[in-house]
């Protein structure tokens, strides 16, 4: 069962973050990101990961796509024109990429195949949102105030960078 | 079938952070660039739980959460600055904005 | 007593004149100029009159000038008695002289620049006769050699003052390079360049009788003294400044500073008494220079070259006494020298300055009723330079001659034959200018007071001056070999009248006989006239060579085009051209970043992926 789960959500996964890089319009683009975030929460349940797949859900698919989609009514972006600058990302992208990505995978197969690791679903209760919240106001207190700041800091920047200029 | 292999994950992970920089890379729209940033962050979100599985330590997930935290409020701020762009450019293409050249 | 106050007078009349001097009226110049010397003059007196007869050098150790390891030299004044007799010539003869200029130097410009400048070259004689070791010894040579540079070139608006300057200078320092040298090696194996201390560091060494370390330092300090003293092959200088004021080339070049290098030959006498073979060089040098410049004084045809050539001709004769072993007839010569020979100049001065700057002997003639003092004294310095018995150069020579008698028989009377030369030439000198018809256009008058009043001085010194008898004063220094032998005193005697004679025939009674002779002699005379062309030489073989060498490789080729274009220049360029290849790097476009970034992280997992030894 679990296989299956994580073939779909994985499919998804992929299927939406390419749909995202090859889509020509931005609203595409951010539809796309949804599913990918979505497949993602499925898969964080699947680890056992309950309190953060939520937290996906709300934080992500709930207010940062929507804020994106906003933005992007709001500026009416279009599709993409074709543009020819910047030959050097063109040519040495994709090869980088590939070197990239496939020796890493590699490596991840040969460095995790040696141990017993397999994932099933509920061999893992630990990650509850008692255990989150225990951890995070007795070990992690002091990086949760500093968030707080930071978060109430971005709340400042985007209101002063999104006003409208005072005449 | 068997259970999912741990790596599997991983690697997951791995081709969703390189879809992420391809996005990046290849794109136009300044949009678009944020939202493969958005995609790399979550690729990173779902390496941190993997592990956290595999430990069986709860930090990992707490380090998700933080990340969560941070690309949220850089949304915010980001779109902000896109605004500004917008407003004082009138063009969404980032190759546009190369004022900063030597 | 102190004796830093001896140089000091002088050199506060330099400071304030130099500093002052333009918003000071002419008397006050005077005063301080002629004042600082006399003051000099008199505590170099009130010094002998307390210590006569100064059987014992009298020093003081001002304060340590450098201390190195095991070398230790100080600011060190001594007087003994060669100093005391330095003394007296520089600070008597010098104050006679700045009398002199004030009468002379009346109409000039830059009247308080030349009070200045000659009192600090008294100032730097006093120092380096008053030194007690070699180093300020030199601090006095170089300081000399400056304010000679600056004195001969005081007449800044021509151009052959500034070359004959700067020839002075450059020539000299050739001679310093040598003396330096010299002083390089007393360090070494002295270990000490105080005079007492080389005295006793040498004191046991056996006598070298093949180029040891004594003979090659001995060598080195007498390149030195030639080019300070205007010997062969460094003489070249001296006729050349003739080009400054007359007074300079009597104190300057006559009396006190190309008598530097007899007295520091003097001086290291106990050194050189090691080294037979450089005596001997130096005897030959000062003897061949006396010859050589004796003839080409035969035929000049300005008055100051004439008795340039005859200073250094005289110099030779200081030298042969030296190289002879004779020491005190050296400086006795030295002594007598400055009397008589600052007299011919300060004479000639006179007579130039009654001409209003006429120099040509061709031009004079007849002056003795226009300028009787003048005539009466340059007659006096003319005899005593003849070696005419009982006048002041009379002694002296004999001294040498009667050493060379002794010891080198051809080299006395090589001597004796230069001296009759030397007696022609001064006195086809006087006798051209004095007797006669006047061949001039100017109007002739007898100098003001304050310029005779010296001349009869020196006048009196030259023809008395013989009777001071140096040589014994001296004797505690440098023994005295009494000789009783007449012959070589009634030689050079006769020498010299029979000089005197011919000149008279030549000159004065059958003046024909003078053009007849001239166009006989034909190229020899042409080549006394051009003074053996050795200036000539010189410029071609070495001062042209040089400047070549200098512009073409060392400025064209080294300064500018290795040094500015390659390496200044070409560092610039350098810089601009990797600048130029980088600056394409930003971009300015955020995808190239982008890509770059994802280059460098990979490189970044593939090193430490493969530092971790590849997977795990």
């Amino acid at each position: 069962m679990d296989s299956i789960l994580f073939i779909i959500a994985a499919v998804a996964a992929i299927g939406c973050g390419l749909n995202l890089v090859l889509q020509s319009h931005p609203i595409s683009s951010a539809l796309s990101l949804i599913g990918v975030m979505s497949s993602l929460a499925l898969l964080y349940l699947l680890l056992g990961a309950e309190f953060i797949a939520m937290a996906q859900m709300i934080v992500y698919g709930g207010a940062v796509m929507v804020l994106f989609i906003f933005v992007i009514m709001l500026l009416n972006a279009g599709a993409e024109k074709r543009s020819d600058k910047s030959l050097f990302a063109r040519i040495f992208g994709f090869p980088l990429l590939a070197v990239f990505v496939v020796p890493l995978s590699f490596l991840i197969k040969t460095t995790f195949s040696a141990q017993v690791s397999d994932v099933s679903f509920g061999s893992w209760v630990g990650g509850t949102a008692e255990a989150v919240g225990k951890q995070l106001f007795t070990k992690f207190l002091l990086p949760f105030e500093v968030i707080s700041v930071l978060i109430l800091i971005a709340i400042l920047g985007a209101v002063v960078l999104a006003q409208k200029e005072i005449d | 079938m068997d259970h999912i292999p741990l790596s599997a994950y991983l690697i997951l992970s791995a081709i969703l952070f390189g879809l992420g920089v391809a996005g990046f890379i290849f794109r136009k729209s300044v949009i678009t660039v944020f939202m493969s940033i958005e995609l790399m962050l979550n690729a990173v979100n779902l390496s941190f739980v993997t592990f956290s599985y595999e430990n069986k330590n709860i930090d990992g997930h707490i380090y998700s959460f933080f990340v969560m935290v941070v690309a949220a409020a850089e949304a915010a701020v980001g779109l902000a600055i896109i605004l500004t762009i917008f407003k004082n450019r009138g063009t969404l293409q980032i190759d546009e904005v190369d004022s900063m050249k030597l | 007593m102190n004796l830093w106050l001896i140089p000091l007078c002088p050199l506060i009349g330099c400071l304030l004149n130099g500093l002052l001097g333009k918003r000071l009226p002419k008397q006050v110049i005077n005063i301080l100029a002629v004042g600082s010397v006399a003051a000099s003059f008199g505590l170099v007196l009130a010094f002998l009159w307390q210590n006569y007869p100064l059987n014992t050098p009298v020093s003081e150790h001002n304060f340590t000038w450098i201390q190195s390891g095991w070398l230790n030299i100080g600011f060190d004044l001594t007087i003994d008695r060669l100093t005391a007799v330095m003394l007296l010539v520089v600070t008597g003869v010098g104050l006679l002289i700045h009398l002199y200029s004030i009468g002379y130097m009346e109409h000039e410009d830059g009247y308080a620049r030349f009070f200045a400048s000659l009192n600090l070259f008294m100032f730097f004689m006093l120092i380096l006769v008053l030194a007690a070791n070699l180093l300020v010894v030199f601090v006095g040579w170089e300081g000399v050699g400056l304010c000679s540079y600056l004195l001969i070139g005081y007449y800044v608006k021509e151009k052959f003052a500034g070359d004959a300057a700067n020839k002075a200078f450059i020539v000299n320092r050739i001679g310093d390079f040598g003396f330096s040298l010299g002083i390089f090696l007393l360090v070494i194996h002295a270990r000490t360049l105080d005079f007492v201390g080389i005295a006793a560091a040498v004191k046991d060494l056996p006598v070298e009788n093949s180029m040891g370390w004594i003979s090659v330092a001995t060598l080195l300090l007498f390149v030195g003294a030639c080019g300070k003293s205007a010997q062969i092959p460094l003489y070249v200088w001296l006729p050349d400044a003739m080009a400054g004021p007359t007074p300079v080339s009597a104190l300057i070049h006559a009396a006190t500073m190309v008598t530097a290098g007899i007295y520091m030959v003097a001086r290291v006498a106990f050194l050189y008494g090691h080294a037979p073979i450089i005596m001997h060089i130096v005897a030959l040098v000062g003897l061949l220079t006396a010859v050589f410049a004796a003839t080409i004084g035969l035929a000049q045809n300005d008055i100051k070259k004439v008795f340039a050539y005859s200073t250094v001709s005289q110099l030779g004769y200081m030298f042969l006494g030296l190289g002879l072993g004779a020491y005190s007839a050296g400086i006795f010569h030295l002594m007598t020298h400055a009397f008589f020979k600052a007299l011919l100049f300060l004479g000639a001065g006179s007579v130039i300055h009654g001409l209003s700057g006429e120099q040509d002997l061709r031009h004079m003639g007849g002056l003795r009723r226009a300028m009787p003092i003048t005539c009466v004294t340059l007659l006096i310095a003319s005899l005593a330079i003849s070696g005419v018995p009982g006048f002041s150069g009379f002694f002296s020579k004999d001294a040498i001659l009667a050493a060379a008698y002794e010891r080198e028989p051809w080299m006395f009377w090589t001597g004796a034959a230069t001296a009759g030369l030397t007696a022609f030439y001064v006195f086809r000198a006087f006798f051209l200018a004095f007797l006669g018809k006047y061949r001039g256009h100017h109007h002739p008058h007898e100098s003001p007071f304050v310029m005779t009043f010296p001349l009869m001085v020196l006048a009196a010194f030259a023809a008395g001056g013989g009777f001071l008898n140096v040589p014994h004063w001296l004797a505690p220094m440098f023994p005295v070999v009494e000789n009783e032998a007449q012959l070589p005193m009634i030689i050079s005697a006769a020498f010299g009248i029979a000089g005197i004679l011919l000149a008279f025939v030549v000159y004065v009674a059958q003046p024909s006989l003078s053009d007849s002779l001239k166009s006989a002699a034909g190229p020899i005379y042409t080549l006394l006239i051009n003074k053996y062309y050795v200036d000539e030489l010189y410029n071609a073989a070495i001062v042209k060579p040089l400047t070549l060498v200098s512009r073409a490789v060392l400025w064209r080729g080294v300064d500018e085009g290795l040094i500015d274009t390659g390496l200044v220049n070409g560092f610039g360029q350098l810089v601009q051209g990797i600048g130029s290849v980088l600056r394409r790097w930003q971009s300015g476009s955020i995808r190239n970043y982008a890509t770059w970034i994802l280059a460098g992280s990979l490189l970044l997992i593939f090193v430490l992926g493969l530092a971790n030894g590849g997977a795990r």
